[in-house]
């Protein structure tokens, strides 16, 4: 008897028309998209991993190391603040393991496992968790904890392996400046940017160059950012914005002294610049909702790096820059709300 | 040649998968009329009908059995011929129980207005054409359910220079606009140019979808073998194109003003063809509005086809018709999957609104919990009527209503483009309904105070 009334549950009556399942009741629409935040943040973690490569390739274990280190510290701190708070999210939207990715990318190959263990939890902790979890977070997670220690542990935070070969046979490896670094104690000693002029621009492109490990190759952060284009994760305006503003600024004061100032093209395939246009200045949680917005957004992130570069004390400007414009989103968002159809 | 082709359309929109195929290629077959019929008083927007029959009358088929309560609201008809058994609380489409006029058939099922002589249309004043209208309490058969006679008396000092028929049927899965078109594209025309007389309309466009060209190509053969100077327009195939603000700015480049905007304030009127097809028998035979073509659809029925139905027919029986059940549904959706009444009981009638009525199983409908919006700004990429549904759900989340206001929350079309694109799944309709409830339940409050 229960067996048969348990079938006639599971099938309901064909001819009938009788239903014997309770149906389901929710507000229109009842079909979705199939696209959901999961597979989004997988969508990221994809686009994300030749740069990884590239890094292991030119820095090896140690690129790996700080990659799986980072990875698992993020994971297990998310994990550990999600139960603490109570915020909405689990591990399992992905969001975490993204901030993981990217805070790797954002240290040096090579940095001691308590400094990626640290940085883990400053991101989850005062990047993410205090504001109430994904989506309510105001700056860039992996950022919050890339300026923290570099505020904190400035030694650690420069000091920069070179790419060596992939299999090397010597044993230490040798440690040095990034091409951005070279530039500026150029400039701050001599006035001129000699050394820097003999940088190649296929090294910088291709990353054999010192640098944070997610950060060097060029070529490998396209590939990922044509990806997260193709899958419309991201859209166009933030980097384009971005790049354009850092190569139409800086190819101005090289066009007006080219002795003080670099060209653009080294602008743009140096430093974090790559990495930060296609994948942290695009995180949609902390950058503006509407296309307008995104290219202000994007010019915002190209004039303050570009000022930094240019003018200030520290190398690289892409961070600061990408932080700053975080806290103006919400400004952004008020001021480009779309005109509604049919309004005046 | 009466054909365009029109690339140019809306910005905003989504486009689901069309499953169009399952019911597409079905011709419309005749549901023999039910053995009782449930006649709900509600199936427009505005007042309901008022009773004109008590308990123990005996009606025919098309008898007026409730009539009209003030402007926005029609009369309603017997569909079926016999016994009126009960006037009391039915389940309706809706959700609730509500009032409704009960007919016991006899078996006899003659239909009176087909032996009427026809009624030319040239004789006709545009007053008579919405006297007809009226009195077959005639509604827009889009699923909205809007008074017919309403939008054809614009007022004096708004002039129409154009009506739009309105043949995109852009939900997924419905075909039964699709199937008039192709059956009865004659109708179409002739209902087209009773409703271009009756507002006196320069011109007229009909509005096609480009996945139904072929129903497209047939009203332009129609309009040409008329003599009719109407252009068939065929449109890029995007949800909601035949939204009517939408279908407007595609075809004519206007834009309708946010409510209290009408089409009318930009010289339009759009009716859609299934309403323009039973426009046509009212005017021409005095036939009133009782039954409509309604498409079964989905993957739990065994059958989908495209069913001519009496009003108040209960849905199960259009179910047995389809052969049944082929899969458990886990959600009946009375329309279509986009905007769509979902349904739990099937004994629920079929009412003038009721375009289609969709079998959905588990793969078909996503059942996902609310999710954490990630400001992603895929509800802003593609809201046609370019409002902000993430910032506006946040305020409708913490009952801030003004704000919502504010964020033009009103001019929210229900389309539910922006809920199908969230990755966080988060039900924004559902929010942006309940806001504009609230906003007009204040608004009605204030002004009786002031009163």
């Amino acid at each position: 008897m229960q067996e048969e009334r348990l079938k006639q549950k599971q099938s309901p009556n064909d001819k009938s028309g009788v239903l014997t399942a309770p149906l389901k009741f929710s507000a229109s629409p009842h079909i979705l998209a199939p696209e959901d935040v999961p597979k989004i943040m997988r969508g990221v973690v994809w686009a994300l991993l030749p740069a990884g490569f590239a890094s292991i390739y030119f820095f090896g274990f140690s690129a790996l190391s700080v990659i799986l280190i980072s990875v698992a510290a993020t994971l297990f701190f998310e994990y550990i603040f999600l139960r603490i708070f109570g915020n909405k999210g689990s591990i399992a939207d992905g969001s975490a393991l993204v901030t993981g990715i990217l805070l790797a990318y954002n240290l040096p190959p090579g940095s001691p496992w308590w400094l990626v263990v640290v940085g883990a939890f400053i991101a989850v902790l005062l990047g993410k968790q205090v504001y109430g979890g994904l989506g309510y977070n105001i700056f860039n997670p992996a950022l919050v904890a890339r300026v923290f220690l570099l505020i904190a542990w400035p030694v650690q935070m420069t000091t920069w392996i070179l790419p060596r070969p992939p299999f090397p046979k010597g044993a230490e490896a040798v440690t040095g400046a990034t091409p951005l670094g070279v530039l500026k104690t150029e400039f701050f000693t001599k006035g001129t940017i000699g050394a820097a002029k003999a940088i190649h621009l296929s090294d910088l492109f291709y990353g054999k160059v010192g640098g944070s490990l997610g950060e060097v190759s060029a070529l490998a952060l396209l590939i990922g950012g044509g990806y997260l284009l193709y899958r419309k994760i991201i859209s166009w305006h933030i980097p384009v914005a971005y790049v354009g503003t850092v190569f139409l600024m800086t190819g101005i004061f090289w066009l007006v002294n080219p002795d003080k100032y670099i060209n653009p093209v080294f602008h743009i395939l140096a430093g974090g610049l790559m990495l930060g246009a296609l994948f942290m200045a695009t995180d949609m949680v902390t950058s503006p909702v509407t296309s307008k917005g995104k290219l202000i957004f994007g010019v915002g992130c190209g004039i303050i790096t570009v000022v930094i570069r240019l003018f200030g004390s520290y190398p690289e400007g892409v961070s600061y820059s990408i932080l700053v414009m975080n806290a103006f989103t919400p400004l952004i968002d008020r001021y480009t709300k779309p005109k509604t159809f049919g309004a005046k | 040649m009466a054909l365009i082709f029109k690339r140019r359309t809306f910005r905003g929109g989504v486009h689901p998968e069309e499953m169009k195929e399952l019911a597409k290629d079905s011709p419309i077959e005749v549901l023999p009329p039910p053995r009782r019929v449930v006649l709900p008083l509600s199936q427009h927007l505005g007042a309901p009908s008022e009773p004109k029959v008590k308990v123990g009358d005996e009606v025919k088929v098309g008898d007026e059995i409730a009539g009209a309560k003030g402007f926005v609201s029609v009369p309603l008809h017997a569909s079926i011929s016999g016994k009126v058994v009960a006037i009391d609380k039915f389940p309706h489409p809706c959700g609730r129980r509500m009032p409704a006029i009960v007919i016991e058939g006899d078996g006899s099922d003659e239909l009176p207005w087909g032996k009427k002589e026809k009624q030319k249309i040239d004789e006709l004043t545009p007053e008579e054409i919405r006297k007809r209208v009226l009195a077959a309490g005639m509604v827009g058969l889009g699923g909205a359910a809007f008074p017919s006679h309403v939008k054809l008396s614009p007022p004096k000092e708004k002039p129409i220079d154009t009506i739009i028929i309105n043949g995109a049927e852009c939900e997924p899965y419905l075909t039964s606009d699709y199937r008039l078109m192709l059956e009865h594209p004659k109708e179409i025309v002739e209902g087209m140019l009773i409703i271009k007389k009756a507002l006196s309309a320069e011109q007229a466009f009909i509005g096609v979808e480009e996945n139904k060209v072929d129903a497209a190509e047939l009203l332009a053969e129609e309009c040409e073998k008329a003599g009719v100077d109407a252009k068939v327009v065929v449109l890029k195939v995007k949800y909601p194109q035949g939204g009517e603000k939408q279908l407007i700015k595609a075809i004519l480049g206007r834009e309708v003003p946010p409510p209290p905007g009408l089409p009318l304030d930009v010289g339009v009127v759009v009716h859609n063809v299934g309403t323009t097809y039973a426009i046509a028998q009212a005017v021409k035979y005095g036939k009133p509005l009782i039954e409509r073509v309604v498409t079964v659809s989905g993957k739990a029925v065994r059958e989908p086809k495209n069913l001519l139905v009496r009003l108040g027919t209960p849905f199960s029986e259009l179910i047995d018709y389809c052969g049944g059940f082929s899969a458990p549904p886990v959600k009946v959706v009375m329309g279509g999957p986009m905007m769509g009444l979902p349904q739990f009981d099937l004994s629920t009638p079929v009412v003038k609104g009721t375009s289609g009525l969709l079998l959905l199983t588990e793969d078909e409908v996503t059942l996902a919990e609310e999710g954490v919006c990630i400001r992603c700004g895929r509800c802003i990429d593609v809201c046609p009527m370019n409002l902000l549904p993430t910032e506006i759900a946040a305020y409708c989340r913490n009952g801030m209503w003004d704000e919502a206001e504010a964020l033009d929350v009103l001019a929210c079309i229900e389309c539910g483009s922006c809920a199908y694109n969230c990755p966080a799944r988060i039900p924004l309709v559902h929010y942006f309904k309940t806001a504009k409830a609230e906003i007009n339940a204040r608004r009605k409050a204030q002004a009786k105070a002031k009163s």
